[in-house]
C-alpha cells in the first residue's frame, strides 16, 4: 500500500499512467478500474457542464467508460489518455443533447454563438487573493454557477482549456471545431466569467474604477 | 494607438503568451496607459488562477458504485467477435 504522503511527481505520474494504460490494454481489470478512479470526477464534471442535467451526465459518464473499455485496444497512445476519454465523453454528451432537443440540430458550432460583444462591463479592482474570503464549498459553488451560466460552447471550451488544461489544438480536435473558433470562444468565456465573478471578488471599499 | 476593444480581442493570446513580440509590445503600451484594461488583465488572470486550482467534486458514492457495477458487467461479459 502506498502511504498518502507519497505523492508522485508529474513526470513519474505520466510514466505511471502509461504503465497503467498498458496493463489495462493487456486485460487487467484492476488497472482499468484505476483509470476510472483517476478520471471519473473530471469526466462527470465535463458531462454536467455540457448536458446541464444530472441524469444525462451520469449516462454520459457510464457510456464513456464502457466505450473506453471496449475501444481500449484501439488507443494508440499518441494522445494523452485523458484527451482520448474526453473525446468519447464529448460525443456522448452531444448525443444526449440531440435527443433532448430533438427538434433542433445541436452541435457545438456557431449555432451556439450568442454573438455577444466582448465588452467588459464590471471594471473593479479585486482583492489580492479573492478566493480566500470563501470556504472551499462556497468557492466551488460560486465558480460552478458562473460556468453554468455561460452558453454551452463557451463553458465547454473553458472547462477543457482552462480547468482541465488541454491545449488549444487538443480542444479544437476534441470538439471538432477550428482553432480560431476555440480561441474566440475562450476569450469570450474568460471575459464573461471575469465579469460574473467581480461581484464576489472585488475589493470592498474601493469604487474608484467601478464604472467605465 | 490601440483601442480598448482591439486590446481585448487579443487578450486571450496575450494571457497565454502566444503573441508575436511586436504585438505584445503594443499591448503592453496600451496597458501602461489604460487603467481599465489593466484591471481587466489583472482580474482575468486571477479568474484563470482560481479555476486552475479547482478540483472536480468527488462523485456521490452511489453514482460511483453504479458506474463500477456497469463496468463489472461489461468486463465479465465475453467479448463480441
Ligand atoms: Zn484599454
Amino acid at each position: 500500500m502506498k502511504s498518502p504522503e507519497a505523492v508522485p511527481a508529474p513526470v513519474s505520474e505520466a510514466l505511471d499512467e502509461a504503465a497503467i494504460v498498458a496493463r489495462a490494454r493487456a486485460g487487467d481489470p484492476q488497472a482499468f478500474a484505476e483509470l476510472v478512479e483517476r478520471y471519473e470526477r473530471q469526466i462527470y464534471r465535463l458531462a454536467r457542464h455540457i448536458t446541464h442535467n444530472d441524469e444525462d451526465a451520469e449516462d454520459v459518464l457510464q457510456e464513456t467508460f464502457l466505450k473506453a473499455y471496449e475501444n481500449l485496444p484501439g488507443f494508440q497512445g499518441q494522445s494523452k489518455f485523458y484527451t482520448w476519454l474526453v473525446r468519447i465523453a464529448v460525443n456522448e454528451a452531444l448525443m444526449k443533447l440531440r435527443k433532448r432537443r430533438s427538434s433542433k440540430v445541436v452541435s457545438l458550432d456557431e449555432t451556439f454563438d450568442t454573438g455577444e460583444e466582448t465588452v467588459a462591463r464590471e471594471i473593479a479592482v479585486w482583492e489580492d487573493h479573492p478566493e480566500e474570503q470563501y470556504s472551499r464549498e462556497e468557492l466551488r459553488r460560486i465558480l460552478e454557477e458562473a460556468i453554468d451560466s455561460l452558453p454551452p460552447l463557451y463553458r465547454t471550451v473553458f472547462v477543457l482549456r482552462d480547468v482541465d488544461e488541454l491545449s488549444t489544438e487538443e480542444t479544437a480536435g476534441v470538439l471538432g471545431i477550428s482553432i480560431p473558433a476555440v480561441k474566440s470562444r475562450l476569450l469570450r468565456a474568460r471575459l464573461q466569467l471575469r465579469d460574473k465573478l467581480t461581484r464576489y471578488f472585488k475589493r470592498k471599499q474601493e469604487d474608484l474604477f467601478a464604472y467605465l | 494607438m490601440l483601442t480598448c476593444k482591439q486590446f481585448l480581442e487579443e487578450l486571450a493570446d496575450y494571457l497565454d503568451g502566444e503573441l508575436a513580440e511586436e504585438v505584445r509590445r503594443e499591448l503592453d503600451g496600451h496597458l501602461a496607459e489604460c487603467p481599465n484594461c489593466w484591471v481587466i488583465v489583472d482580474t482575468t488572470k486571477k479568474t484563470l488562477q482560481i479555476y486552475k486550482g479547482m478540483e472536480a467534486r468527488p462523485l456521490p458514492p452511489e453514482l460511483h458504485a453504479r458506474l463500477m457495477k456497469a463496468l463489472q458487467r461489461k468486463m465479465t461479459q465475453p467479448p463480441e467477435r
